[in-house]
């Protein structure tokens, strides 16, 4: 990729000029690497160092435990309602969010008129932390002041102060329409980008042949369309498992852990616990669950030709 | 209008969308509205105007004196500056050396780079709050910036490499002649002529940084250090009672960046998802 008249030129200059181009680039690339190195690479390998021993966090690490902190994760109920809840974001984001998201932009991707207006609104929450989203949502859910106190309860009485984040039934699936009204106009908008991306040609040929709305999108549009899904739905499922701003803004995963994901089960056994051996454990376990599911999907997309 | 599509139909998908467009932002305007109410008028009546219009929520909330929003903005405000700074920085000079210098490991070490894509922050978060420690980093803003910098490295070197390598090599010849350093001809001829992705970088890092709440939640334990998330997340469970001034404090908080959004959304729409489609 990079020019190729680099490497003429260092030719051209010979060792010397090699010599001064490896100075030059020592001298451009030595803080960032160095920044990189610790805070990216060292604590990732240090979190698969402490993930061995029992650790409390202070003194030298002496207790070393070899696999019994993975065995104990897998053997706690509470982490795998933790895997499970991740899990299940990432297939209903997959059934629900993503398709949403790519009904509204078949819509109002192209020859719609006021499309900008409607792209700016779906998109408005995801610029939005999820802390203030969870926030915001934790007040329209409020049993006392939000919605349910007015709307449901004249349509659905039983529904009246239903406490929908604080009840283990519905706590995790009231957190999981705030991921969708937050996330889905990001996907949107990628969606729209890809649609941008093909030809007018195409639609104007199908067109004439006289396909209508439906053919269009099913045979002619999504076909060209895999690569921003396949992308997308590569965002959606990395980012899933990475879930914790809002559920903690939403009840830390309470009640009785029914909106934990890994990563407040994490966050609890290393910094209320501080378990810091067993939570690097989790730690190692959350990027490997997501590199292994993301090497699998790209295996799987690159096999169907992308 | 298109053939195979009637005028009703049309009109179906314009109730659909605008249907969709209120239900996305109903939560923001009963937010809004809410800090203007009494918590007596919030509590019979959810969707009614405010009446009356309780400026006090609002005043309370921006009153230094009674409430830290103006500590919390600021603190969110230099964090992210200086994010956003350090990462234009460190991803032009790296971005330089892996698309225009010539030299011994560059695969390598570019590789080396692309390995952090992999990894999230809370994979690292626990080691490197220990490592924090030991460098007297936790209350203190560098904290949360150099973390920051760090892991976005990888991405923004990856964007600024590949943005680099399109400019043509006879500029760099012609500053060769001029007895143009590489840093002098990175500063003065690159970083000009990148100003799109170097806009990508930093609205990224902004939107990033603005708001991240994993990291400062547990490098910054102190109150007068906090950014906005965890102001809004503190000042709910302070006032816990008292909705209105809770939602006065939501509104102030979405300000920024919503009037940001207003200002540069199609930087920010095409910086968000183009930045990464592109790739």
């Amino acid at each position: 990729m990079s020019p190729a008249k680099n490497t003429k030129e260092s030719m051209k200059f010979g060792k010397q000029g090699r010599l001064r181009n490896t100075m030059t680039a020592a001298g451009f690339l030595c803080v960032p690497f160095v920044f990189y190195c610790v805070f990216v690479i060292l604590p990732v390998l240090q979190a698969a160092w402490f993930s061995l021993f029992k650790w409390k966090g202070l003194g030298p690490l002496t207790n070393f435990v070899g696999i019994n902190n993975f065995l104990k994760i897998f053997a706690d109920p509470v982490f795998r309602i933790a895997l499970m809840n991740n899990l299940k974001i990432v297939i209903l984001s997959l059934l629900i969010q993503l398709p949403l998201s790519l009904f509204i932009a078949l819509i109002i991707g192209r020859r719609f008129k006021g499309a900008v207006i409607y792209r700016a609104i779906f998109f408005l929450p995801y610029i939005l932390s999820e802390v203030i989203a969870g926030v915001i949502w934790s007040f329209i859910y409020n049993p006392q002041i939000g919605i349910q106190n007015t709307v449901l309860a004249d349509l659905i009485p039983f529904l009246a102060s239903f406490p929908f984040l604080g009840s283990q039934h519905t706590v995790f699936y009231s957190i999981f329409f705030v991921l969708i009204w937050k996330y889905f106009g990001l996907h949107m908008v990628i969606y729209i980008a890809g649609l941008q991306g093909i030809s007018q040609e195409v639609e104007e040929a199908a067109r004439i042949d006289g396909v209508n709305w439906w053919q269009m999108n099913w045979y002619i549009i999504l076909p060209l369309l895999k690569p921003t899904i396949y992308l997308s739905v590569f965002f959606s499922i990395v980012g899933s498992f990475q879930t914790f701003d809002m559920v903690w803004a939403m009840g830390r995963g309470e009640p009785v852990n029914a909106a934990e994901t890994m990563v407040t089960y994490m966050y609890k056994f290393g910094f209320q616990r501080f378990q810091l051996g067993y939570g690097s454990a989790v730690a190692i376990v959350i990027f490997l669950i997501t590199l292994s599911v993301g090497l699998i999907y790209n295996k799987l997309t690159a096999e169907k030709g992308e | 209008m298109t053939i195979g599509e009637n005028k009703s139909i049309l009109i179906a998908k314009y109730v659909l969308m605008t249907f969709f467009a209120l239900l996305t932002l109903f939560p923001v305007f009963l937010v809004i509205f809410g800090g203007f109410k009494s918590l007596a008028q919030l509590r019979l009546d959810l969707f009614g105007i405010p009446d009356p219009v309780m400026w006090s929520n609002y005043l309370d909330v921006l009153d230094p004196k009674r409430s830290v929003f103006f500590k919390n903005l600021v603190n969110s405000t230099f964090i992210m500056v200086m994010t956003v700074a350090i990462g234009v920085v460190f991803s032009s000079l790296a971005g330089f050396a892996f698309s225009r210098i010539d030299f011994p490991g560059k695969e390598i070490f570019f590789g080396f780079f692309l390995v952090g894509l992999l990894f999230p922050p809370a994979v690292a978060i626990l080691p490197l709050y220990v490592e924090l420690k030991a460098l007297h980093l936790l209350n203190n803003f560098f904290g949360v910036i150099l973390p920051q910098v760090a892991f976005a490295l990888p991405f923004q070197v990856m964007l600024t490499r590949s943005f680099f390598n399109q400019i043509p090599v006879e500029l760099e010849e012609a500053a060769t002649l001029d007895n143009c350093s590489s840093f002098k001809f990175l500063i003065f001829i690159v970083m000009p002529l990148s100003k799109p992705i170097l806009t990508t970088v930093s609205i990224l890092a902004m939107v990033g940084s603005w708001n991240n709440y994993f990291l400062p939640l547990l490098v910054l334990n102190e109150e007068r250090f906090f950014t906005l998330p965890m102001g809004v997340m503190s000042f709910q469970g302070q006032y816990i009672y008292n909705w209105p001034l809770v939602l006065a404090f939501i509104s102030l908080a979405m300000i920024p960046a919503i009037l940001f959004y207003m200002l540069a959304q199609k930087h920010i729409i095409e910086g968000l998802t183009g930045g990464a489609v592109k790739q």
